[in-house]
């Protein structure tokens, strides 16, 4: 073929065909980057997590830093969850009060009150606010301590740093959510029956009478220890996070900041699949 | 690429050396991405000897001494410690040939939540565990006053010089005794004087306890005053290995440079 017979408008078009070409070719090796980094992530994930069980059962167990971990999860932790309990509480029992008015259903109060609590709202409440203020925290000292090579000085210290830094905080974070949970169910009930009691005469007695009427603990400790997953979650993705840090100050950042996002954001994910569990395993 | 320029042990030396190695690295190669760090590297170090590592920034120094004490994985080669190949052992199986070995950082890598004394009882805390709390702070204190510290125990890492920090984490490294001892640029960061005295201290530890060592410096008066051997590196490999008066009699350019300089 010679060039001769090439006009001004095929060449425009080979050009546009060759962009396009050029274009989908980057937007095909963009696309395989993001699955490959993805499968990547979760890869190391598990890996990460393999290393943290074998280390938290076998010997020697860390109980010092263990119990240091459940007061800075546990105790630490209470005020903030309390106080988003009892607001929970309170604004529940405004909207309930609204709503069951409309229908003439105001005797169903205490019941819709303590369910929504309980069932619903006390977990995944205490779930987000740990996640916001422990992810965090285990996310950027971790971090911290990687770009610092304070984790690598544990591991030439002939210390196992999956045993000392992550299991004691992923284990802390498991036994500490139910718990918090509980103080946040029951501030929420607290302050909950005290809005409606400002507005209605309704004794305490009367509250949890009608409140946990015909109720099983199937109803209500299900919905609890479901908890002990969003604690593994939230432990395990702040603890890799962190220490797989990277660069310096500006990693330390992106380390809490990925901690406290991907682990509330698995914390709803897993949420779903754990609301099915729960009533398909205990109806 | 140069060719290795071995100088032969020679008399004075062979004091220093006895026995078989405590620390043999062979062929060791480490590259991260496309960029090749270590391009078979073979050193050996005998039990009361001091190698010092020399080399520009960059020529994978530092990351041998991780892959020594094992905080990173070599592609290929070998790293036999007081006899026992280290590469493929997990991290548990690591932790018995770590307890032998000490570890000064570049940076010291206090622990930055804990004080001086605890820093130094961190390892006695979890591999001494038989030891009464007023044992532990008896030996704390030994450590400190060994490395030039008397006072200060509980002052925070964030509040002592960097020189301080230095000896801290040399007190933190000798804390289990061990047999061998790594040292990343001890005098990095220090003045001269703060840097003499870092070298004598060194000196006087390889005296009473007649440790392997493997330091990695750039300061050559400091490896010309701590070092029984050298060894210097360009582009990942060991351009010439000897005493330091054999590296001065050399006829490589990058030898004669980088001794001038």
């Amino acid at each position: 073929m010679s060039n001769a017979t090439t006009t001004p408008a095929v060449v425009n078009q080979r050009k546009t065909l060759d962009w396009r070409a050029v274009e989908t070719t980057a937007l095909v090796d963009s696309t395989t980057e993001v699955i490959n980094n993805f499968f990547e992530w979760f890869g190391s994930l598990g890996i990460f997590f393999w290393q943290v069980v074998r280390a938290a059962v076998t010997p020697p167990f860390e109980w010092r830093e263990l119990i240091r971990q459940l007061d800075e999860v546990g105790s630490k932790s209470l005020p903030l969850v309390a106080l988003a309990g009892s607001a929970i509480g309170i604004v529940i029992s405004l909207e309930a009060r609204y709503s069951l008015s409309r229908f003439g259903a105001k005797s169903m109060f205490p019941a819709t009150l303590v369910y929504s609590v309980i069932q619903v709202m006390g977990p995944i409440i205490t779930g987000l606010v740990v996640s916001g203020r422990v992810g965090a925290g285990i996310g950027a000292e971790l971090a911290s301590m990687k770009v610092t090579e304070q984790i690598d000085a544990i591991e030439a210290s002939a210390i196992n740093p999956y045993r000392l830094l992550a299991a004691t905080r992923i284990v802390a974070c498991i036994l500490m959510l139910p718990l918090l949970t509980i103080a946040a169910d029951a501030c929420g009930l607290l302050t909950g029956w005290f809005a409606q009691a400002l507005v209605e005469p309704l004794s305490c007695h009367q509250f949890v009478q009608r409140g946990f009427q015909g109720a099983t603990f199937n109803a209500f400790l299900p919905p609890t220890f479901k908890t002990v997953v969003y604690g593994l979650i939230i432990g395990l993705v702040a603890c890799f996070q962190g220490m797989r840090t990277r660069g310096g100050a500006e990693g330390v950042g992106r380390a809490a900041t990925n901690s406290v996002v991907l682990a509330s954001l698995f914390l709803i994910l897993a949420d779903v699949v754990l609301v099915k569990f729960i009533l398909v395993v205990f109806p | 690429m140069t060719s290795v320029q071995t100088i032969p042990t020679v008399k004075g030396e062979a004091e220093a050396r006895t026995g078989a190695p405590v620390v043999a690295v062979e062929n060791l190669q480490k590259s991260f991405g496309a960029h090749r760090v270590l391009n078979g590297v073979s050193l050996s170090v005998n039990r009361g000897e001091t190698l010092a590592v020399l080399g520009r920034s960059g020529t994978g120094k530092s990351v041998m001494l991780r892959l020594i004490i094992g905080l990173d994985k070599p592609d290929s080669g070998s790293i036999r410690i007081c006899d026992e190949d280290i590469a493929g052992m997990n991290i548990d199986q690591l932790g018995s040939i770590r307890k032998r070995m000490g570890f000064l950082f570049q940076h010291a890598a206090l622990y930055d939540s804990l004080t001086v004394a605890e820093n130094v009882a961190f390892p006695l805390r979890h591999h001494r565990r038989e030891m009464s709390n007023a044992e532990r702070s008896t030996r704390v204190q030994e450590l400190l006053v060994e490395v030039g510290l008397e006072g200060g125990l509980d002052r925070m890492p964030s509040d002592i010089s960097g020189g301080m920090q230095k000896r801290v984490g040399l007190a933190r490294a000798l804390a289990l005794e061990p047999e061998i001892l790594l040292l990343d640029e001890p005098t990095a960061g220090l003045d001269p004087i703060s840097s003499r005295e870092i070298d004598d201290l060194i000196l006087k530890l390889q005296r009473e306890r007649k440790m392997a060592s493997v330091v990695v410096t750039h300061d050559m008066v400091s490896a010309k005053a701590i070092a029984n051997r050298l060894a210097l590196l360009d582009q990942g490999s060991v351009v010439i290995e000897g005493r330091f008066e054999d590296l001065e009699r050399s006829d490589i350019r990058f030898v004669q440079n980088f001794l001038r300089q």
